[in-house]
């Protein structure tokens, strides 16, 4: 079995256990493991000795990151002043009818999809603004962000083939 | 000479004495202004907005964070400042649960009394008022947070005082919430020792000790297939008198006596009793280790909430832990033994403990606690909550006659109810091992180092060419610091008492409320009246003695090791570690 703590371990290295560094070593973690599992951030609280508790007050202060798995792919809607105006909460709403999410529900039961509500994107020009893993999409309408859930879930089918 | 310096507060020239902060002098002029989240014991956090003032040049501050400076002028009632401190008041009031009537902190709550002194009737702000939702789960605390204002005292607590951190402000906006880690409920974490320090400086009752046993003991008192015997802890009886508006620290162990008859328990007893038995099995273990020279220092064990410490955070301390019982811990034990003895069934003998202290609560549900799923303490009651047993009932505290405790397990020495503050159980131990000692010259030490309004403190005797290093620390972060030092070879000590609560038991959790230093010293001053009239040290506890020839044979040997001492768990959390 391979040591599920080594890259964490292998993290704190990389900031020398410098606790003052708490929010670059969690967002280096979360890229490694999707999220921050708790026996991961239990592990850098013990390693950097300040409390769990700590550990995990940061880990929910911040909307980036994440506590619980992610889906593989994830959709950003910006929900935002511009894109509010200009009818994001449509968006949201279709996407998750199409996603078939439960009220509160984030991520697919099949751990395919991630929806996050995002407060600005920075591309206000392009109101409302989508972004599906890391590709942004502006001018977004409902229908066109079916389009692009369908385009993944096709290529997702393909793979598997 | 310096120039005396000087705050004007409201048109009144108010001298700089070193105060910490603005708030401090606001005080001192006798404008009494209520917060939620100062704590004269924490760092100041300015997030109640409570305290704000005026101050001329500055425009309107929290003058908890702001330090006095000669010549500033304060206004503290102005106009603004009193709709300003209006509105926050309001403001905390418009989410949470605020139903005082149904609350177990009404009469004693910081947000009831201020929203009354500044009658406050209606609440211009709509939103949506959470549910109470209680969190039972550890047997010492319960946590309600919709009645949290979140002014982070708790956190704080855990933080700078008990260097523990087992809560903190987690998520954000209106989802903030003072969780453990990983939002686990309280009876879940792993940091929490039960210690309790958080509920005593909540201003509001999110934050309380579990008081469910209560209804456990009124029907195990009306239930006539049972006896039950109950017990008093030293700091009980100089607590217990300030909930019925007795001047603090005043000693009404008669009364309790009374009352613990009224309400209808069959045997009253004293815990000061089974403190002498633990001196005796505590400072005897400690005389063998010293001639062996092994596992020293050795720890005071009675602490239950150190105890958890050391097995949490520690554990390469454990064999220094005393295996003597504690108080509580002994008292079960024996009086289920006794009752056995006399014909009786174990099980018909319920065991009630009064304490000082939220953390003894979890400490009786201790596995190694039971004998045939029966434990050796039934129920644990805190100070507060035999008050609220002795208001249901209706009795008139205050002009009850004083009673005694029954015999033989009311009997006690002045060392047994030391016990109750910081530095009197190494006292009542080094009473005991001089007497051992050096029998001629006993009473001619003196132990005033030890009572001392500190959080460390020492104590060296000498008998002839032995010496005996003692400490004796409060305060979880205290003993921290201590710990590593002794593990750097800075210190060396023979023998060392924690409490986890600083000033000790007379400031556990389970006591009426209360901040600041003032308040443990009244207290821990009626424990020492009560000492000097009493026997001077364990050994002369006459009912501890023919104890021994009854029922435990000889001191530290197999039958008392089985029923007055324990073992303790490595459950240090070592997520992620290599085996």
């Amino acid at each position: 079995m391979t040591d599920r703590f080594a890259p964490a371990a292998k993290i704190l290295e990389e900031h020398q256990y410098d606790s003052a560094k708490l929010i670059p070593i969690l967002q280096k973690v979360q890229d490694e493991y999707k999220y921050l599992p708790e026996d991961i951030m239990r592990f850098i609280a013990n390693e950097l000795d300040i409390s769990p508790a700590k550990v995990f007050g940061v880990a929910t202060f911040f909307a980036h990151f994440a506590i619980t798995p992610k889906g593989k792919h994830i959709i950003k809607v910006c929900n935002g002043t511009a894109c509010h105006v200009k009818g994001s909460s449509f968006v949201i709403n279709t996407v998750k009818d199409k996603l078939k999410l439960k009220d509160g529900q984030d991520t697919t039961d099949d751990m395919m999809f991630t929806l996050e509500c995002v407060s600005c994107l920075g591309a206000c020009g392009l109101a409302p603004v989508m972004v599906m893993d890391d590709v942004v999409h502006g001018q977004i309408t409902p229908a066109k962000a079916v389009e692009i859930i369908d385009s993944v879930i096709a290529s997702e089918a393909k793979n598997a083939d | 000479m310096e120039k005396e310096q000087f705050v004007t507060i409201e048109g009144k020239r108010v001298p700089i004495e070193g105060e910490k902060n603005l708030l401090e002098l606001v005080r001192k002029a006798n404008f009494n202004i209520m917060t939620f989240c100062y704590h004269p014991e924490l760092a100041a956090y300015g997030a109640c907005r409570l305290c704000l003032v005026e101050v001329e040049g500055m425009g309107i501050v929290a003058s908890c964070t702001v330090k006095p400076k000669d010549g500033m002028k304060v206004r503290v009632n102005s106009d603004e400042i009193r709709h300003l401190r209006r509105i926050n008041l309001e403001l905390l009031l418009s989410s949470g649960n605020h139903d005082c009537t149904l609350c177990s902190k009404s009469n004693n709550c910081k947000l009831q009394k201020l929203a009354k002194d500044m009658d406050v009737t209606e609440i211009r702000f709509k939103s949506k008022k959470l549910d109470s939702h209680k969190d039972a789960t550890s047997p010492a605390l319960v946590r309600d947070h919709s009645k949290c204002i979140l002014c982070g005292n708790c956190v704080r607590i855990c933080n700078e005082v008990q260097g523990i951190g087992a809560i903190d402000f987690a998520f954000r906006g209106f989802r903030s919430k003072i969780a453990t880690a990983f939002n686990k409920e309280l009876g879940q974490s792993h940091e929490c020792v039960s210690c309790g320090q958080c509920a005593r400086v909540c201003p509001t009752g999110a934050l309380m000790p579990n008081s469910s046993e209560i209804e456990d003991v009124f029907k195990a008192i009306n239930d006539p297939k049972k006896k039950v015997a109950v017990h008093i802890a030293p700091a009980v009886r100089v607590g217990l008198g300030e909930m019925f508006g007795l001047p603090q620290g005043q000693n009404v162990d008669g009364k309790i006596a009374t009352a613990l008859r009224m309400l209808g328990f069959d045997y009253v007893y004293d815990t000061a009793f089974a403190a002498d038995l633990t001196i005796v099995e505590e400072a005897t273990e400690f005389l063998e280790r010293f001639k062996k020279g092994v596992n020293l220092p050795q720890f005071t064990s009675c602490c239950p909430a150190w105890v958890n410490y050391v097995e949490k955070f520690a554990p390469e301390f454990i064999p220094n832990l005393s295996t003597a019982r504690s108080p509580m811990q002994m008292m079960g034990p024996i009086l289920k033994a006794d009752y056995e003895d006399k014909g009786g069934k174990r099980e018909d003998l319920v065991v009630v403990a009064v304490m000082p202290c939220s953390a003894k609560k979890s400490e009786a549900k201790r596995g190694e606690f039971y004998v045939n799923d029966n434990p050796d303490t039934d129920y644990v009651v805190t100070t507060v909550g035999l008050a609220r047993m002795i208001k249901e009932a209706g009795i008139d505290f205050v002009n009850l006659e004083n009673e005694w405790f029954d015999m033989p397990f009311g009997t006690k020495t002045g060392a047994g109810v030391i016990f109750g503050a910081s530095g009197g159980v190494m006292e009542a131990a080094l009473r005991y091992a001089l007497a051992e000692l050096d029998p001629a010259n006993a009473r001619s030490v003196k132990f005033s180092s030890l009572r001392e309004s500190k959080v460390f403190k020492e104590k060296t005797v000498e008998i002839g060419d032995i010496k005996i290093r003692t400490a004796v620390v409060s305060g979880l972060k205290n003993a921290r610091k201590l710990l590593d030092d002794i593990k750097a070879g800075k210190d060396h000590y023979d023998f060392i008492e924690v409490m986890s609560c600083q000033g000790g038991c007379v400031a556990g959790a389970g006591q009426p409320q209360f901040d600041g230093w003032a308040p443990r010293q009244k207290r821990a001053e009626g424990l020492y009246q009560e000492d000097t009239e009493l026997a001077y040290k364990s050994q002369d506890n006459s009912g501890v003695l023919a104890l021994y020839g009854r029922i435990l044979d000889k001191v530290g040997g197999p039958l008392a090791h089985k029923l007055l001492h324990t073992h303790y768990y490595d459950r240090k959390d070592r997520t992620g570690q290599q085996k």
